[in-house]
């Protein structure tokens, strides 16, 4: 893309890529997210291209690979456009079924639709799609129709023209009164006003102010920022550019993980692009706003995500968290006043400055404004990124665009905002997704993660598993969250490998109490939550464990043991072969046995058994 | 200066004087690991637990990392500060059961024998020796390695540091003694060993010091 020379320009830079394009020509849009590069994305674009240059076709129709769509689910995504059939699982050698079809012709293959389980019926557009029609996307609406590694997709849609206006038309203050109307709150966890906190930043004293991406996204099972990065990076660097101009910084960061290479290509990209056309580095769109961005990566301490110990991974220090006061706009990177927000938060402010804070203030709940992108996956049929306005129950998340529990199984529980958040039972489905109706339930919004649980979760297993996972990531300095949840764990461990003692579970909520009340760092006061949440809504399942040395989802193997029922068992010798371990032996045609001293326990012959005839199953008897 | 109450008391101290300092120019006890006043304090043990009433709100803070401001309500003899105290002094026992600074704290705050598995370690981590190296001695000979429980003093990479002078302050700022100038002085240990540095044993204390 040439320089944009002022603001105006890029009005007339618009017009000339517009004016380049026909906006009847046919794309093709691979989604070649981290999702759908796993299931073989990148080969069904390339089958693509070779199709395309082999019909002579290439200069035509326009290949696009995208970021994520959001459907990982049924990936690989193909979205044919302007007619938007959204086309799923596809292989490479469907390319051409695909091209001569629907873009050659102007039908549809059947067979690569998404099927509706409801129903049965074959949905050909993706906005019809329920796991898209129930969305609302402000953030991630473009991530499907650009290509996120051109400037000019990014510009074509509009891009870049939210800093033109707050450059040209709009004072830092009016900025941050835009942003301070607009009800955002940040959406890596804390959920703190963000335009109270650029506006104690821009107040604090000191000439060099720095801002910061926090891109250290370290949830299990969470890949928003991720997607947003990869698939749509320039909104990350604009909302930095907008927030910059409204702090007075001129330097700026983007903490991001070594292990999201994608999204490093991409924003690495994004700021070499964005220099070269005058819209990063000095003398930003002919003004003497000026900034420069660094790429700061990390090694994938999940503490890195927590804003002191970040700045201290930036400065090359070891990244461990230090006492707020002071926070960081007040002394932040290099004692200066610093400001950091999170990859989805900077994504927002575009389209804040763009529409206003009073539209974006109309969406959401009395205190939780705009839309949220949560990524939706556990035991839940549509797994996938998806973005919903605030306000919006778990309910239709899990259910009108998850599409419920896969297999014929009931839904238990969901996991909201990651190892630093609560499980919400089936009785309080109907909450809005709201910071405070949230952390009312014991969970928190946290960065987006949302886990499904069903019956054949096991909550005290699962609470083992996130305080583990914490334990590993404490950075060990202070004494509650570095011992107690080491503590916690062995508790935990004793219960599920069925030494629980009566007092546990009273134990674990005094651990919990004063980790929460007396840890250092967000980490701490958020770990016990997981433990806290399944204790307050499962604690019956707790004290079968602890009590009847029982575990009612059949998980914890120490509870658990593999008999035959000889009258369901017909010698058809299918478990003796799944076995790993020789445990099972009989004839053909007489009920098997196995043998309980060589039995590990890992459910090979329950699986395969066809007549049921295995039960997990060892203190109550069928 | 700043006037605030701390228990049923009404102090007033220096603006930018800490909650800890306060307490104990007014005498009251606060009990404190990581705490050296020659140090920045960084909170890290958490022992120094208290409850802040500002604004309407409470939440327990860190004594020697809280600045004391206008009109805030300090107490540290709540049945939920002693709850904390005895928690953490209990976790740590049990992490270093031999340790005899924890014990005399622990029999001081009616901490018995911690109801966890005993671990057998004699570094509670409190980083003084961390913190004096770089800040007093300004060496930085030595720093924390690995994270969470498995986190350890270690000089770069475990090798003797070229940077250690054999000054001991480490040894000497240790409430765990977990140091020991003995182990530089039979030709080992964490410390450096340069050639012109004496190590020897105080013929009336038989503690270990560095003469050079």
């Amino acid at each position: 893309m040439r320089r944009v020379e002022d603001s105006s320009d890029l009005k007339n830079v618009r017009a000339e890529i517009l004016a380049s394009r026909d906006p009847e020509a046919v794309t093709v849009a691979v989604c070649c997210g981290t999702g759908c590069v796993a299931c073989g994305g990148r080969q069904v674009a390339a089958a693509f291209r070779d199709e395309l240059d082999s019909r002579g076709l290439d200069s035509n129709v326009r290949l696009l690979t995208t970021g994520c769509h959001g459907f990982c689910e049924r990936g690989p995504l193909v979205v044919i456009r302007p007619a938007g059939i959204l086309y799923q699982r596809v292989k490479p050698e469907d390319a051409a079924e695909i091209l001569d079809t629907s873009v050659e012709g102007d039908g549809v293959v059947e067979r690569l639709l998404y099927v509706d389980a409801s129903t049965g019926e074959h949905i050909p557009h993706e906005r019809d799609v329920p796991f898209y029609s129930n969305q609302k996307r402000l953030v991630l609406d473009s991530n499907g129709i650009i290509d996120p590694t051109s400037l000019e997709d990014y510009v074509a849609v509009g891009g870049y023209g939210a800093l033109a206006q707050a450059l040209t038309s709009m004072t830092p203050d009016d900025v941050i009164e835009s942003v301070k109307e607009s009800g955002l709150r940040g959406r890596g966890g804390g959920g703190f006003p963000t335009g109270r906190k650029w506006e104690l930043c821009r107040k604090a004293a000191g000439d060099t102010k720095y801002l910061i991406c926090n891109a250290d996204e370290g949830d299990p099972g969470a890949y928003m920022d991720r997607s947003i990065l990869e698939g749509n990076p320039h909104s990350v660097l604009e909302g930095m550019l907008i927030g910059a101009y409204a702090l007075g910084a001129r330097e700026g960061y983007i903490y991001v993980r070594q292990e999201y290479p994608l999204a490093v290509n991409h924003f690495s990209k994004a700021l070499r692009d964005a220099e070269e056309a005058g819209l990063l580095g000095n003398g930003i769109l002919g003004t003497d706003f000026s900034l420069s961005v660094t790429v700061s990566r990390g090694g994938g301490a999940f503490v890195c995500g927590e804003e002191t110990a970040l700045m201290a991974s930036v400065e090359g220090r070891q990244g461990r968290p230090r006492p707020r006061p002071p926070y960081p706009a007040e002394s932040g990177l290099w004692g200066c006043p610093t400001n950091i927000n999170n990859v989805e938060t900077w994504a927002n402010v575009p389209r804040i400055v763009e529409k206003g804070g009073k539209w974006y203030a109309k969406m959401g709940t009395a205190k939780s404004k705009g839309s949220k992108i949560f990524s939706l996956v556990g035991k839940v049929i549509n797994t996938g990124l998806i973005e919903v306005p605030m306000g919006m129950s778990l309910r239709q998340i899990v259910f009108d665009i998850g599409g419920g529990v896969p297999g014929g199984k009931t839904f238990k529980a969901v996991q909201s905002g990651g190892p630093s958040g609560g499980c919400i039972p089936e009785s309080l489905l109907d909450l809005p997704v709201d910071y405070e109706a949230l952390a009312e339930a014991g969970a928190i919004m946290g960065s987006g993660g949302l886990i499904v649980m069903d019956e054949d979760t096991c909550m005290v297993d699962v609470a083992r598993y996130f305080v583990s996972f914490l334990e590993e990531e404490s950075c060990g300095k202070c004494t509650p969250c570095r011992e107690g949840l080491r503590r916690m764990g062995e508790i935990l461990t004793d219960i599920i490998e069925a030494r629980g003692k009566p007092g546990d579970i009273e134990r674990l909520e005094e651990l919990a109490y004063v980790i929460q009340e007396a840890s250092l760092c967000g980490l701490g006061t958020t770990a016990p939550n997981p433990v806290l949440t399944t204790i307050r809504y499962f604690r019956d399942e707790y004290e079968s464990h602890v009590i009847e040395k029982r575990c009612p989802a059949k998980v914890c193997k120490a509870m658990i043991v593999y008999r035959v029922v000889a009258e369901k068992c017909t010698g058809c010798q299918r478990c003796v072969k799944a076995c790993p371990v020789e445990a099972i032996s009989g004839p053909r045609s007489q009920p098997h046995n196995v043998d309980l001293d060589k039995c590990i326990k890992c459910g090979a012959c329950y699986e395969v058994c066809k007549f049921d005839a295995i039960a997990g199953d060892a203190i109550y008897i069928e | 200066m700043v006037t605030f109450k701390m228990n049923r008391r009404t102090l007033k101290v220096e603006e930018g004087t800490t909650v800890l300092e306060a307490a104990r120019d007014a005498g009251i006890y606060i009990p404190t690991l990581c705490y050296h006043p020659a140090l920045e304090p960084i909170g890290a043990c958490r022992l120094c637990i208290v409850e802040l009433s500002q604004g309407g709100r409470k939440s327990h803070v860190a004594a020697c990392v809280t600045k004391v401001s206008e009109g805030i309500t300090v107490k540290t003899d709540t049945e939920a500060v002693a709850k904390i105290r005895r928690t953490v002094l209990e976790l740590l026992i049990a992490r270093c059961p031999d340790v005899a600074i924890l014990r005399e704290l622990g029999e001081r705050f009616g901490v018995g024998e911690p109801s966890f598995p005993l671990g057998e370690d004699v570094c509670f981590l409190c980083g003084l020796c961390v913190r004096a190296c770089r800040e007093i001695v300004g060496v930085e000979a030595i720093g924390f390695a690995q994270r969470g429980v498995d986190s350890e003093v270690l000089p770069p990479f475990a090798t003797q540091s070229a940077r250690c002078i054999s000054c001991g302050t480490c040894t000497t700022i240790c409430p765990a003694r977990t140091f020991d100038l003995s182990k530089v002085d039979a030709g080992g240990g964490l410390h450096g060993e340069k050639d012109d540095v004496r190590v020897r044993k105080c013929v009336v204390c038989d503690e270990h010091y560095s003469s050079s």
